[in-house]
């Protein structure tokens, strides 16, 4: 008996059957990828702490080991409100990093409520204290939006609260060779010495036009040419986040050194 | 041996030109100017170029040997439709596998790993092909498809890492410092236009010119 392939029934059939092949092979594959993926990504964000702090020994970590020493630098981890004060519980070293818990600073979406809360004095801030060879580092994390797409990005500022140690960036979309220069390091270098605040008072880091730099003033960073509205993104997720900070250190004097 | 004797060789003359036409002959992009679209945007890096090339050439052979399988139960009224089910599994199959194991391509290929779903040459192949020959066959026809796409964009992505960036980045071994240190210090400049997707079409335009002036028979009369 030969099956009349041009028949809507068989068509039908066909495709249901395919479909439901297809769709169950696909949850299968994805499901049990899933684990490998949280964790690249979640490796990925703390090897981009570690790295903040400019520290030359953990600059060239890879993801792997970011994951593993992670524990071993990050003394303690807090969220902050808009006014610099803490947010619930204090996290040590030996909290380990539950990925179920949304009080846990490592799990604060900054990019999310970048897109989601309009009002930024009721988004969170998470701080991470970091202590290296005896020296105490905090690297905080910002996100906003560049030419095309999101930027994010952390900065490490040294135990006196205002100086800045290391910088990261990174971004999704922006021009390849212009404004995707902001993960390059003669950019994310630059900011190094460079100063979030002056005796206490803050003062935004601002991404100029190029100039020498002996003329740059502390919290100026020369831009990049032709990446001039990444720039400007990245001047406005600067100053926008990291007067909470500020406001933290001067709060908390005790937290530095 | 006898019966080996009377079936057609794994790679006979017929085989084996499956696989070499599309090098050349039949290029899928300089000759069909199929799948220009991501020769364009994923040819900054040689590894983002090597790894797409990989990622098409995998869907490519599956896809067509899949399809080359089910020739004789697909429905005609839906097989486009079928066709895409097949190239959209296994995209999304590469595309997941590169999110667990190579993290950092992934992310650099960012949409273009789906965008593969688009991608000309392989629903080409798939309707072309496929459809109407046997999986061995289809298969070669997908090796050499999905090489002669290879051959192209890691032809482009050489010049324009090495000209863009001064670098090579090779899987494996790195980024490989070419250029780049000589346009820190002295006369020598990254030319930036070369790692704007708009110098692709100037490097495969050249590609086309080398090609045919060596290839006399593809010449359009």
């Amino acid at each position: 008996m030969a099956i009349n392939k041009e028949s809507n029934a068989y068509t039908i059939i066909f495709a249901v059957i395919m479909v439901t092949i297809v769709g169950g092979l696909l949850a299968f594959i994805s499901i049990s990828l899933k684990p490998i993926q949280k964790a690249n990504v979640k490796n990925e964000k703390m090897q981009n702490i570690l790295q903040a702090i400019g520290d030359s020994t953990l600059s060239e970590i890879t993801r792997e080991e970011a994951g593993e020493l992670f524990n071993q630098y990050v003394i303690k981890r807090v969220v902050l409100d808009y006014n610099g004060n803490v947010i619930g519980k204090e996290l040590t070293a030996e909290d380990e990093i539950d990925d179920k818990n949304e009080q846990d600073p490592f799990n604060v979406n900054m990019r999310g409520e970048y897109v989601s809360e309009p009002d930024i004095t009721k988004r969170n801030y998470p701080l991470y204290v970091l202590e290296k060879d005896g020296e105490r580092y905090f690297v905080v994390s910002f996100s906003g939006k560049g030419l095309w797409d999101d930027i994010w990005g952390y900065i490490g500022i040294k135990s006196d609260g205002a100086t800045i140690s290391g910088a990261i960036f990174d971004h999704k979309g922006e021009t390849p060779g212009l404004g995707s220069k902001i993960t390059e390091d003669w950019f994310q270098d630059a900011f190094i010495g460079k100063s979030i605040s002056n005796d206490g008072v803050f003062k935004a880091l601002k991404v100029v036009k190029p100039k020498l730099v002996s003329e740059l003033k502390p919290h100026e960073i020369n831009g990049i040419s032709g990446g001039t509205f990444t720039s400007v993104g990245v001047t406005e997720m600067l100053g926008r986040t990291i007067e909470v900070y500020v406001k933290y250190f001067n709060a908390n004097p005790g937290e530095l050194k | 041996m006898s019966e080996v004797a009377e079936r057609e060789p794994l790679f006979s003359k017929k085989n084996k030109k499956l696989i070499t036409d599309p090098l050349n002959d039949t290029n899928p992009v300089t000759i069909q100017v199929l799948g220009i679209c991501s020769a364009l945007a994923v040819t900054v890096q040689m590894d983002n170029a090597i790894v797409m090339s990989i990622a098409v050439l995998f869907v490519l052979v599956l896809g067509n040997v899949i399809v080359s399988l089910m020739r004789n139960i697909i429905p005609g009224k839906i097989r486009i439709i079928v066709q895409l089910v097949v190239v959209a599994a296994l995209v999304i199959i590469v595309s997941e596998v590169l999110k667990a194991y190579v993290y950092d391509v992934s992310k650099s290929l960012s949409v273009f790993v789906g965008l593969i779903i688009t991608n000309c040459i392989i629903m080409g192949r798939l309707e072309a092909f496929a459809l109407s020959n046997k999986p061995w066959a289809a298969a070669l026809d997908g090796v050499g498809n999905g090489l002669g796409y290879a051959l192209v964009l890691v032809v482009v992505a050489f010049f324009k890492e090495l000209l863009g960036s001064g670098t090579l980045t090779i899987p494996g071994l790195g980024k490989i410092d070419v250029l780049a240190s000589l346009a820190e210090s002295s006369w020598y400049d990254n030319n930036g236009l070369m790692v704007l997707p708009p110098s692709s079409l100037v490097l495969v335009a050249i590609y086309i010119w080398v090609q045919k002036s060596r290839n006399k028979k593809l010449i359009e009369q």
